[in-house]
């Protein structure tokens, strides 16, 4: 009984003395992720406590559920607007069920926006993608192509020939193809994410083309496969490998040389960028199609007929950067 | 004459007073264990005490806590049933695709409370008819049902529910008080008397405690334990209409991990995890703690891990130390 008692007191005591630390007069930004100890949300977090640290009057909470559930983000949503918060930016576990709760934090006057992963249109005043699919599909031919002055055969490695995201960034590919002279895309092979049949696609594609210059694979499957097939065909230096992946997954082969540059959203910026439109939107910016919200260093982002937006360009990691972002996600 | 005064010889029932049992009791450790909680929380947050927020705060136990209280009568027989969580989910899958056939409000509660009853029964039979143990059964079902509804919806969600069909998750009955918490009291009072003061009751402790005596005193053990199973079942359909009403929506992962949340309530109130005792009065204050401290750690933005910590302390801490108690008073008096 007595050591209970001591630790509730204890306990008491200490929380006390955090509540206490916090400062009234801030504006709380609540940025709520999908669940704690994910390297890519803790990153998303730095970016919103720097975006705090340049506003000056923000205090950023970090919070989360402990495992990915739509039940246990209401819990915290619950709490969050209980605590009056000024917003709320979430990565959603569920696109539908989070909203009921997240009406009721907007009933309450809290601002609601989405990043990363979205919420459904009812449950949100805004949501901010990473980036968009013209600037995706841009950006995996151009990573190809500043690396190829002359130009080249160039062959794509996708996920599944039925994966709606890598088919749309191809096809947006392939409309801006003719902005980069000389490169040649040759065919488009499917590895369906799966490492060894990505992995033996891409020896067929060094056999077939031996003229082949560069490998565009977005996805972050298809990419290591592909850098691991060029690494054992001896083929580094003659056949670069780029498109989308993870710094952590492709800090070797960046390294080695198989890719010289690679690019995926980057997460600190994502954070920055939530806690930018949150505090645009307390200063009492409306969030309506066409609207112009401002996300400080990274400029602004303009809402669609959804209200959805779009941050910017996905962000190119090589040899300069990987490492470090390595150790994030 | 000499009267032949006979005094009634008084013959105690119990060793100790009513007073000095209560005081000793689990429930009273709980209670206390509540209100320094509930103190803590009110002098650590601003916001802990305002009738809203503890109503909102409501909504963190009381569909596991419908659960619980049909799970605490499970454990006390013995048995246990781990695939309730499961059952919330297909009982949701199931009423979710009612709604895409154009079922209104009535019918969605019945489909929900029937997959339930089914679900149980199915628990019951295999238990029950087939003598298998109920921990194996219900780790079965539990990926049985989850995974009939994954099979239904994929990585789909059903969403559409009629607008009267939030009531259940979202209403209120009185002022600050939901349907849900409202449900949670009257389920409380039913469980209590059900379990402390009927012959249904006394058969539960009984089949806890020594299943053969209580066979060949004439309990029918086979049907008690069926109709427990029943009841848990019943129950997670209730709490998925619950659920589903708040969610707006279904998804097969619903309630994913609830059934170790409910088994936690219930021994944390004080129900002996190898049957043969427990309270209903334990499990509502179980839940209320439980509630309390997601809540108030939640106020405080304490990372979730840090709750888990804490719910993992509190159960190892609340269930050691009347047996170090226990053992101190022992030694003392050698």
């Amino acid at each position: 009984m007595k050591i209970l008692k001591s630790l509730m007191v204890t306990a008491a005591v200490s929380l006390a003395l955090m509540a206490n630390a916090a400062h009234a007069e801030n504006k709380k930004i609540a940025l709520v992720v999908k669940a704690l100890g994910i390297g890519f949300f803790e990153a998303a977090n730095k970016g919103a406590q720097e975006a705090a640290k340049e506003l000056g009057d923000v205090e950023v909470i970090y919070t989360g559920p402990t495992s990915t559930t739509a039940e246990g983000q209401i819990e915290v949503i619950n709490s969050l607007i209980a605590q009056k918060v000024d917003a709320i930016a979430v990565s959603a576990n569920d696109t539908d069920a989070l909203v009921p709760a997240l009406k009721k934090a907007m009933d309450r006057g809290i601002k609601v926006i989405s990043w990363d992963s979205g919420v459904a249109k009812d449950g949100r005043m805004m949501h901010l993608n990473p980036s968009s699919n013209p600037l995706i599909g841009n950006m995996i031919i151009k990573l190809a192509a500043d690396n190829l002055p002359e130009g080249g055969d160039v062959a794509v490695l996708s996920a599944s020939a039925t994966a709606t995201n890598q088919n749309t960034w191809i096809a947006e590919m392939k409309k801006v193809q003719g902005n980069y002279k000389g490169i040649n895309v040759v065919t488009t092979v499917y590895g369906d994410d799966l490492a060894d049949k990505s992995y033996r696609e891409t020896q067929g594609l060094i056999q077939s083309y031996p003229n082949l210059k560069a490998i565009i694979a977005p996805t972050s499957v298809g990419i290591v496969a592909a850098a691991q097939a060029v690494t054992d065909a001896g083929k580094i230096g003659q056949i670069n490998v780029t498109g989308l992946g993870l710094p952590s997954e492709m800090a070797g082969h960046v390294k080695s040389g198989a890719s010289k540059s690679f690019a995926i959203w980057n997460p600190i910026d994502l954070g920055y960028s939530a806690t930018m439109i949150a505090y645009d939107l307390i200063g009492g910016a409306e969030a309506k199609p066409g609207a112009e919200l401002k996300m400080g260093r990274m400029g602004t982002v303009k809402l669609d007929d959804n209200n959805e937006g779009a941050m910017a360009d996905p962000f190119v990691y090589d040899a300069k950067n990987v490492e470090e972002f390595a150790k994030i996600f | 004459m000499a009267e032949i005064h006979l005094t009634p010889r008084h013959i105690p029932d119990r060793l100790e007073g009513r007073g000095a049992r209560l005081l000793k009791s689990w429930e009273s450790l709980l209670l206390v264990v509540a209100c320094l909680i509930f103190l803590g929380n009110s002098l650590a947050s601003p916001y802990f005490l305002d009738p809203w927020n503890l109503s909102d705060a409501t909504f963190n136990f009381t569909e596991k806590a419908m659960i619980a209280f049909a799970m605490a009568l499970v454990i006390i027989a013995g048995e246990i049933d781990l695939s309730v969580a499961s059952i919330i989910a297909l009982a949701s899958t199931a009423m979710g695709y009612a709604v895409q056939l154009g079922f209104d409000t009535p019918a969605l509660v019945a489909i929900g409370l029937s997959v339930g009853l089914i679900c149980g029964a199915i628990n019951g039979l295999l238990i029950t008819g087939l003598g298998l143990p109920s921990i194996v059964v219900t780790i079965g079902t539990m990926s049985l049902f989850r995974g009939l509804s994954f099979i239904i919806l994929g990585d789909q969600a059903f969403t559409g529910y009629p607008d009267s069909f939030s009531w259940f998750g979202q209403g209120y009955v009185w002022w600050v008080f939901s349907f849900e918490f409202t449900l949670f009291v009257a389920l409380a009072v039913v469980y209590g008397v059900v379990l402390h003061r009927t012959n249904f009751g006394r058969a539960v402790y009984a089949i806890g405690n020594n299943q053969t005596a209580a066979l060949f005193s004439g309990i029918r053990v086979a049907r008690v334990k069926f109709v427990l199973f029943l009841l848990t079942g019943l129950m997670a359909g209730l709490a998925s209409i619950c659920l589903t009403s708040r969610l707006g929506s279904t998804r097969p992962s619903i309630a994913l991990g609830w059934e170790l949340e409910v088994v936690t309530m219930v021994v944390l109130g004080g129900v002996n995890i190898l049957g043969g005792s427990g309270t209903i009065p334990g499990v509502v204050l179980a839940a209320l703690i439980m509630g309390m401290v997601t809540f108030g750690f939640g106020l405080l933005n304490v990372p979730g891990i840090v709750m888990s910590i804490f719910i993992g302390l509190l159960l190892i801490s609340v269930i050691a130390l009347p047996i170090l108690w226990r053992r101190a008073r022992q030694r003392l008096a050698h």
